[in-house]
């Protein structure tokens, strides 16, 4: 029987020669991850269920960065939990401030992820690491215990969305427009419980950076995963990171997909999603010219890679943050702060007044650092903007690229870089 | 298993950002999480909320982050179930892990009609409106799971 590729990568991992969509598999997993927020509460599941080792030290991945560095006691409790908990079970793949960073930024840079693995986080983002054509998906907490001690998962078969790329991006339109666009035309929930699989063409001229960036917000569009061929780009990308050999699967010829849907990348436009749903997208035709802003947000592990800041930089570049504007930029990981330091990157934003953090998830999910007041208006490089999400319920997120983001904190107000 | 409550009704899309806000994440406290359930979409969700009552919603409910807070801050405000016309995907599973019943059913509900939910026989009832639905059982594998009181209890016994 034919299969997708997310298909065969399900297969491959329950010991089947062929999966079918709505068929529950219990699978074997090559990685398990959890961060400061969801790892409590699968420790203590773990712990009430008198498990007394996990089923491999190797295979855990631990990262502390939603409230980090410590936002407050509680924070700081809630992290100690896991830091105690990676010492005395001997987690390999533990990150802890100083070497953490957003761990869906994080994971693919230290290689631990490679093409073909089949990976569960309890975080939403996990399906970020399809980029890399592995099968990766968002589970809980509960689900994030029961595997640090089995190594196995329950998942259902998914369908599959077929998204067919043609052509090229014009000059700052980015995997952010992408993924915006496809969430506009499909809904939040149009992919619900369905894998999203680009193949064409136009694959070959998205960036790793740029793939990163879809697969991270497929479940924007209630997606379980969503996953890019293996071409030159992600075997380039794996070995220069130092990735496990990768295991390549391909679709089949006859794979069955509920829908196709065609998107020439040439035809992107920069896109804006507004409050309060990521499927509210505007291209800017379709946007007043005075909508003024509070604050701008780059970073996350949608957009905070360093081809994100050097977006941002060159836009950025000789000019001034906008009075009225706060400019936060959150480098995902240790090592893109390093690359942006080093590539001078930092002198560029400080000299335009943006204020740079140390790592973290902070203000994305309305934790910590650039929180915003009733009625404040943010345009962010992040991926959810649900009601309150970076902070006060009246306040207001706009979904947009790093090009838009930059352009819209040097004009305060939502802005194209055209518009410079 | 058979369950009373009145209707507590929501739209579509109702995410977990809203069901609990990501400012009280800071806790995994089971108590202190109901304490704030729902508090970003409805702030007398605790003055109108009885034990036993059922959460109404549209579609996709619980769209968002995977928090496993959203359906433990549900369960501990005393919620008996959670009816919607679908569930996003993390919180269906969730809910399962943790036992928090859910039922897919587009049964006509208003805010305050008295419901009658039959899990076993997939029923639920609309008291105030005298209709009803019935809805799928859950494949066998999950209600093995649900039946053997969730994803713990099968890793205790073996079963993964």
């Amino acid at each position: 029987m034919s299969m997708t590729m997310t298909q065969k990568i399900i297969a491959a991992h329950c010991g089947k020669d062929t999966v079918i969509p709505g068929e529950i598999v219990l699978v074997d997993l090559d990685l398990v991850l959890g961060n400061d927020v969801t790892a409590p509460v699968a420790i203590n599941e773990f712990e009430k269920a008198g498990c007394k080792e996990v089923f491999d030290k190797e295979k855990i991945a631990l990262v502390l960065d939603h409230f980090t560095p410590n936002k407050d006691i509680k924070a700081a409790e809630q992290c100690k939990m896991v830091r105690e908990f990676a010492w005395k079970y001997g987690i390999v793949n533990f990150f802890d401030v100083g070497q953490a960073g957003v761990e869906h930024a994080l994971l693919p840079e230290k290689g631990m992820v490679t093409a073909g693995d089949l990976v569960i986080g309890a975080d939403s983002h996990t399906c970020t690491y399809g980029a890399l054509g592995a099968f990766s998906t968002g589970v809980g907490s509960t689900d994030m215990a029961a595997a640090m001690a089995s190594g196995k998962a329950w998942l259902r078969v998914p369908e599959a969305i077929k998204v067919v790329l043609t052509g090229k991006f014009k000059p700052h339109v980015s995997g952010k427009d992408l993924i915006l666009h496809l969430i506009g035309k499909i809904g939040v929930d149009g992919a619900l419980y369905q894998s999203l699989e680009f193949v064409g063409e136009g694959v070959q001229n998205l960036s790793m950076d740029d793939r990163l960036c879809v697969c991270n917000m497929a479940i924007e569009a209630g997606g379980k995963n969503a996953v890019f061929p293996v071409d030159e780009v992600t075997l380039a990308f794996l070995k220069e990171k130092g990735a496990k050999t990768p295991k390549v699967f391909t679709a089949d010829e006859d794979a069955k997909y509920v829908r196709t849907i065609e998107i020439d990348l040439s035809n992107l436009n920069s896109t804006v999603a507004f409050p309060h749903l990521p499927e509210n997208t505007r291209t800017f035709d379709e946007i007043p010219k005075d909508m003024v802003i509070d604050q701008v947000v780059i970073g996350s592990c949608t957009n905070g890679r360093f081809s994100d800041f050097v977006t941002a930089a060159e836009i950025m570049k000789g000019k001034k943050v906008h009075s009225k504007v706060r400019c936060l930029i959150i480098p995902a990981t240790q090592q893109i702060y390093l690359d942006c330091m080093h590539a001078g990157l930092f002198d560029i934003f400080i000299d335009a007044g943006c204020a740079v953090s140390t790592p973290t998830c902070g203000p994305c999910l309305g934790g910590h650092m650039g929180i915003l007041a009733k009625c404040e208006r943010c345009v962010s490089t992040t991926n959810r903007n649900f009601v309150g999400r970076m902070g006060h319920p009246e306040s207001e997120v706009y979904l947009a690229s790093p090009a838009v983001a930059a352009a819209s904190a040097i004009l305060g107000r939502i802005a194209q870089p055209s518009e410079l | 298993m058979i369950l009373n409550g009145k209707a507590l009704c929501y739209g579509d899309h109702v995410d977990t950002d809203v069901i609990i806000p990501a400012r009280y994440l800071n806790t995994s406290d089971h108590k202190e999480l109901a304490a704030h359930c729902m508090e970003d979409i409805d702030k007398n969700f605790h003055k109108r909320m009885e034990q036993g009552d059922v959460i109404v919603a549209g579609n996709n409910f619980g769209c968002g982050s995977s928090r496993e807070h959203a359906p433990i801050a549900i369960k501990a405000s005393g919620i008996s179930c959670v009816v919607a016309k679908s569930f996003a995907r993390i919180f269906y599973r969730n809910s399962i892990n943790i036992g928090l019943p859910i039922v897919v059913s587009d049964l006509d509900i208003k805010d305050g009609d008295q419901l009658e939910v039959d899990l076993d026989n997939g029923v639920i009832k609309n008291l105030s409106q005298n209709t009803q639905d019935s809805f799928p059982p859950f494949s066998p594998f999950l209600q093995e799971l649900i039946a053997g009181g969730g994803l713990m209890n099968a890793l205790k016994e073996g079963k993964l």
